[in-house]
């Protein structure tokens, strides 16, 4: 008995990659076993696009078709900025509740705990940005197909870096969840309003301008903005991707020492 | 005679909180051998639950080293991590996830297959009767069904060696009683070494086959449970008498016979602490009887290892646990002592 248990065991020497999957595939499950609670996370994302998007429309005169072009790439922004950049404090309550702790002591590396986990992102991202496209299409919003998919990688690039950020929040704020939810608070206001994702900042002081040129965010909005609406050779394009691919470099760094000093 | 399955030797684990050092663990050494069942007995914060955490890799001592399951915990914590369970003290299952979901997680996790773990998690189910649960989310289940998911999480991949940090903590008796069933049950199938921490005195008293009784960072005994209560305690002899006189004159006659100090709680009785009293007793009651003193009453009671910690620290379990700064993970585990002992 001893020896057989001792064979099979030896087999597990912490492949990052492998482990990493292992974790992907347990963090989806709750998602596939409950797809509802998917939509249940949109009701931010479809309240200002249904009470925004119309004084948007009414202050600006541009068209219904118009405003939603401009305005709903910001929207799918949007998700990931407070959907993704939440997504720590799930970690947070496993931290408190004990299941981490049992993940610690299992054979994984410890950097696939944090990458599994951020690439799990992708998936609500990408489901909640398609149901959000859907329901704005109707009213005229009008997609480009190869923009709108190099769009979503995009957002999915940028959805690791933040979840990777949010993470690594809550692996630094342990149990104190005040902790967490005040910087998250105070970091998530300023950034959207200097992305330029509700209101455009053309009419923006100079030192918001300034401010907002240096945020990623803002970056990812232009470059979301001129994929969905085809304009490949748009400089955004490029801006956004070097921005969302910083971000998760940066994210992903932060994370793994992150949870490295874990216990 | 095998390689022992843990070897510690000076674990030491300080705390620095606001510039004010703790001790936690002090200079732990001691082994373990395959198969044993090994309790460390103690009040909240004696240092219980963090030298688990150092032996099952989850904190780096601050000086000292151990070897478990052949491997040293410092330098191939990977290769300790594959071979041990782990039950902790708080919920193992994440609270979104379902029960069985878990399993089948936890034992990708250790490098089984999909259908070894589907096949594993489904015989853990099945033996620790988790069938009408296995189905829901883990926030959904109760103290008991939650506690029986943990230990099936630490069984999956069927570990040599088993730690389980107060495992029965916040179980009412039935399931205590059920969940002690399936740890007998691994070790006699799999002859399975279970390490575990534990404030209930009877558990420990009733389970385990070896004993350490910890205060305040340091193992100050370990043996059996039997022989710590007989070496450290000793039984409680009382005798009541019809009058105060024949008290005082028993209390004489069986200081004599005894050598030992003999106490007067109420006027007409006596009382000692005693080893063997169970044999001590009736020739006692003979001895009094041939010099002319009726014994109305008498009793004998065995030590619990409770008497065994005050003899040793001059504090009831109960005393030690309050008062004292509780180990971050033992501080959920504070309202159960007196319910333990009651």
């Amino acid at each position: 008995m001893t020896t057989h248990t001792e064979s099979r065991q030896a087999v597990v020497a912490g492949n990052a990659a492998i482990d990493t999957w292992h974790v992907l595939t347990r963090e989806l499950k709750p998602v596939v076993r409950d797809p509802f609670t998917l939509i249940f996370s949109l009701v931010q994302p479809l309240v200002f696009l249904g009470l925004f998007a119309p004084l948007l429309i009414g202050q600006s005169g541009a068209s219904t078709a118009d405003t939603l072009q401009w305005f709903v790439p910001g929207t799918l922004v949007m998700i990931v900025l407070f959907g993704t950049g939440a997504t720590g404090s799930n970690l947070q309550y496993e931290m408190m509740t004990g299941s981490h702790e049992r993940t610690l002591v299992a054979p994984l590396a410890r950097s696939s705990l944090l990458v599994g986990r951020a690439c799990k992102e992708i998936a609500p991202i990408i489901v909640q940005s398609l149901v959000i496209v859907a329901i704005a299409w109707p009213f005229g919003f009008a997609p480009h197909l190869a923009g709108m998919l190099v769009g979503l990688v995009l957002l999915a690039v940028f959805g690791v870096g933040l979840g990777s950020l949010s993470y690594a929040l809550a692996l630094a704020t342990k149990d104190r969840e005040w902790l967490f939810w005040g910087v998250q608070q105070t970091l998530i206001f300023p950034l959207l309003i200097l992305s330029g994702m509700l209101l455009p900042l053309d009419a923006a002081p100079g030192w918001m301008r300034a401010v907002a040129s240096v945020n990623p965010i803002n970056w990812v909005v232009q470059a979301e903005r001129a994929l969905f609406s085809g304009q490949f050779g748009n400089p955004a394009v490029l801006w956004g991707i070097v921005s969302a691919l910083a971000l998760a470099a940066l994210g992903l760094w932060v994370g793994i020492r992150g949870i490295r000093r874990s216990n | 005679m095998s390689t022992p399955i843990i070897e510690a030797h000076g674990l030491t684990k300080r705390f620095t909180v606001k510039k004010k050092t703790t001790e936690a663990v002090v200079d732990l050494t001691f082994s373990v051998d395959s198969g044993e069942l090994v309790a460390f007995l103690g009040p909240n914060g004696a240092g219980k639950s963090t030298s688990l955490r150092m032996l099952t890799t989850l904190i780096p001592p601050t000086s000292g080293t151990a070897r478990v399951v052949g491997h040293d915990i410092l330098r191939e914590p990977g290769q300790v991590r594959a071979r041990i369970g782990y039950v902790g003290q708080l919920t193992s299952g994440s609270f979104a996830q379902r029960s069985r979901d878990e399993l089948v997680s936890q034992g990708a996790f250790y490098g089984m297959t999909r259908p070894a773990a589907q096949k594993r998690a489904d015989e853990l189910i099945e033996s620790l009767g988790m069938g009408g649960f296995s189905g829901q989310t883990v926030q959904r289940l109760s103290g008991g069904q939650k506690r029986r998911l943990d230990i099936a999480l630490g069984l999956m991949h069927a570990p040599t060696l088993l730690f389980l940090d107060e495992p029965s903590t916040g179980l009412d008796p039935q399931s205590r009683a059920n969940l002690w069933e399936h740890i007998l049950r691994l070790r006699a199938e799999h002859g399975t070494t279970v390490f575990l921490t534990t404030h209930y005195l009877e558990e420990a008293d009733k389970y385990a086959e070896r004993v350490m009784v910890m205060d305040r960072g340091r193992v100050i005994a370990d043996d059996t449970a039997a022989a710590l209560k007989a070496n450290l305690a000793g039984d409680l002899l009382t005798f009541g008498f019809a009058t105060a006189a024949e008290a005082q004159r028993a209390a004489g006659i069986i200081g004599q016979q005894t050598g030992r100090p003999v106490r007067h709680p109420e006027p007409t009785v006596a009382e000692l602490t005693a080893p063997a009293g169970d044999a001590l007793l009736p020739s006692l009651v003979r001895a009094l009887d041939a010099a002319g003193i009726s014994v109305a009453r008498a009793s004998g009671v065995p030590p619990t290892l409770d008497d065994v910690f005050l003899a040793l620290t001059g504090r009831t379990l109960r005393e030690a646990g309050e008062g004292e700064p509780a180990e971050v993970q033992e501080t959920q585990t504070e309202t159960q002592l007196s319910g333990a002992r009651s």
